[in-house]
């Protein structure tokens, strides 16, 4: 420090009181539902746009040099398809579940709303963890376009995960590939309550953990749908997890656990869609208007 | 004043570069830690103080955006800054040796460090499937990025420190 003439507090004092910042931040963090509130907005603004600059020339270029022969027209053409493929799985999911739950849950459907009715918002996934260590993503839609906290996110008729995080442009979403996400699931069929785990293990086979199922006449196979379950507290119910793959017996015999397959291609999200009703909202709705 | 805006123009461009590009430029998943690049070199470089708050400012902007915990980033970039200072006195610029191992040393504790404060406080004591899967893998991808990025950081610093 060459340049500086006048008095410096000693590095260690300054280390220290960083240090006691950090860790009142961090518990602070911990403790309370504070996320950075106004940093949240201030980083936003400078780093958002620039973000969002990058990524379009980033995602030009991918674009390139993967289709080069493909025509923009075609591109954008394949996008609405894809669009409409989605909402369509969305669907024909929600049909499905009709068809199977139609008896056993007769009660249950006329308090419930079809998630395809849900208000969503579309979203680009504008940029990924920096570190390896976990899966979360931030979106380039935030508290201006509507986004909160604990909103589910979708892509390709399938669940992606849930918004963790919100500045005024921009939303932190933890994918359920996350190593520390866990999703209150059924499976479609049989309408049989597990849990979905990250796990980062396992994310190197593309697969997450199934969960704490109970199965008692062995009715569960490979490739059955996996949806969000009603007892879900922040998941909208049906949403399409994925499939399951292998279970096994848990050593006290009365659960099964596994893994399971994710419907969607994380490798490769560039758009999401966020629904932008929470579950507490949509189930209290529902109560009243009774 | 033009090396304070500098450095934070660069912590900026290497946490946009690693959260975007890299990203898609990730090789088995694995992307590299630009950042820690930085933090190490300003410590060694610039001594305690500038990596501390190199370090400071590096975590803050990670916890900001793919954190959960506030300021856990922010606290160990600091340390690790504030730990590469010491070795200032022995740094001479030329020789590539020293940074190499320093940041070496850094990336490891970097790994170490989220892997003992967020994996293995939830009692994942798979360790050797982190090492070899997540940090080994980063420290080998960072330290090719480092052979252009610490170049530039110096030259730089070379450059800007003698116009103040």
């Amino acid at each position: 420090m060459n340049e500086k003439n006048h008095i410096q507090f000693p590095n260690k004092y300054v280390l220290l009181v960083l240090t006691i910042l950090c860790v009142g931040l961090m518990s602070l963090s911990f403790l309370t539902n504070f996320d950075g509130g106004y940093l949240n907005d201030l980083s936003g603004k400078v780093l958002i746009p620039v973000q969002q600059g990058i990524n379009a020339i980033g995602g030009w270029a991918r674009d390139k040099v993967e289709t080069l022969e493909e025509l923009q027209a075609v591109q954008s053409e394949n996008e609405e398809l894809r669009e409409q493929v989605a909402e369509l799985t969305l669907e024909n999911n929600m049909l499905l579940q009709e068809r199977y739950e139609l008896e056993a849950l007769r009660e249950l459907y006329e308090l419930d709303d079809d998630y395809s009715d849900l208000e969503k918002v579309a979203a680009n996934v504008i940029g990924k963890d920096s570190g390896n260590w976990f899966n979360m993503f931030i979106i380039d839609k935030g508290s201006d376009d509507g986004i909160e906290v604990d909103m589910n996110v979708i892509a390709d008729g399938g669940l992606v995960g849930i918004v963790t995080k919100v500045g005024s442009n921009w939303a932190q979403v933890c994918s359920i590939i996350d190593d520390m996400s866990n999703v209150s699931a059924m499976i479609l069929k049989t309408s049989d309550l597990c849990y979905v785990r990250g796990d980062l293990e396992m994310i190197t086979e593309g697969t997450l953990q199934l969960n704490q199922l109970r199965d008692e006449d062995d009715e569960v196979e490979t490739g059955d749908k996996v949806v969000t379950s009603y007892a879900s507290a922040k998941y909208h119910k049906g949403i399409l997890i994925g499939y399951v793959g292998e279970l096994t017996t848990d050593s006290n015999n009365l659960t099964k656990s596994g893994t399971l397959t994710p419907a969607v291609d994380f490798e490769h999200l560039s758009a999401v869609l966020v629904i932008t009703e929470l579950k507490q909202q949509v189930d209290t709705d529902s109560v009243e208007s009774e | 004043m033009k090396r304070k805006i500098f450095i934070a123009l660069m912590i900026l461009i290497c946490f946009l570069l690693q959260s975007t590009v890299f990203q898609s430029l990730a090789v088995a998943s694995i992307s590299p830690n630009l950042l820690i690049v930085l933090v190490s070199s300003y410590g060694f470089m610039r001594g305690k103080r500038e990596g501390m708050f190199v370090g400071f400012f590096c975590g803050l902007l990670e916890d900001i955006f793919y954190g959960r915990l506030l300021g856990m980033h922010a606290l160990l970039y600091m340390f690790i800054g504030y730990g590469n200072g010491y070795f200032n006195s022995i740094f001479y610029g030329e020789d590539i040796k020293l940074p190499i191992g320093l940041i070496t040393l850094s990336e490891l504790l970097y790994g170490l460090g989220t892997y003992a404060i967020m994996f293995l406080m939830r009692s994942r004591f798979a360790f050797w499937f982190y090492l070899r899967r997540i940090i080994l893998p980063e420290l080998l991808y960072t330290l090719v990025v480092t052979l252009f990025l610490y170049r530039l950081v110096y030259w730089a610093g070379q450059k800007l420190g003698r116009e103040n």
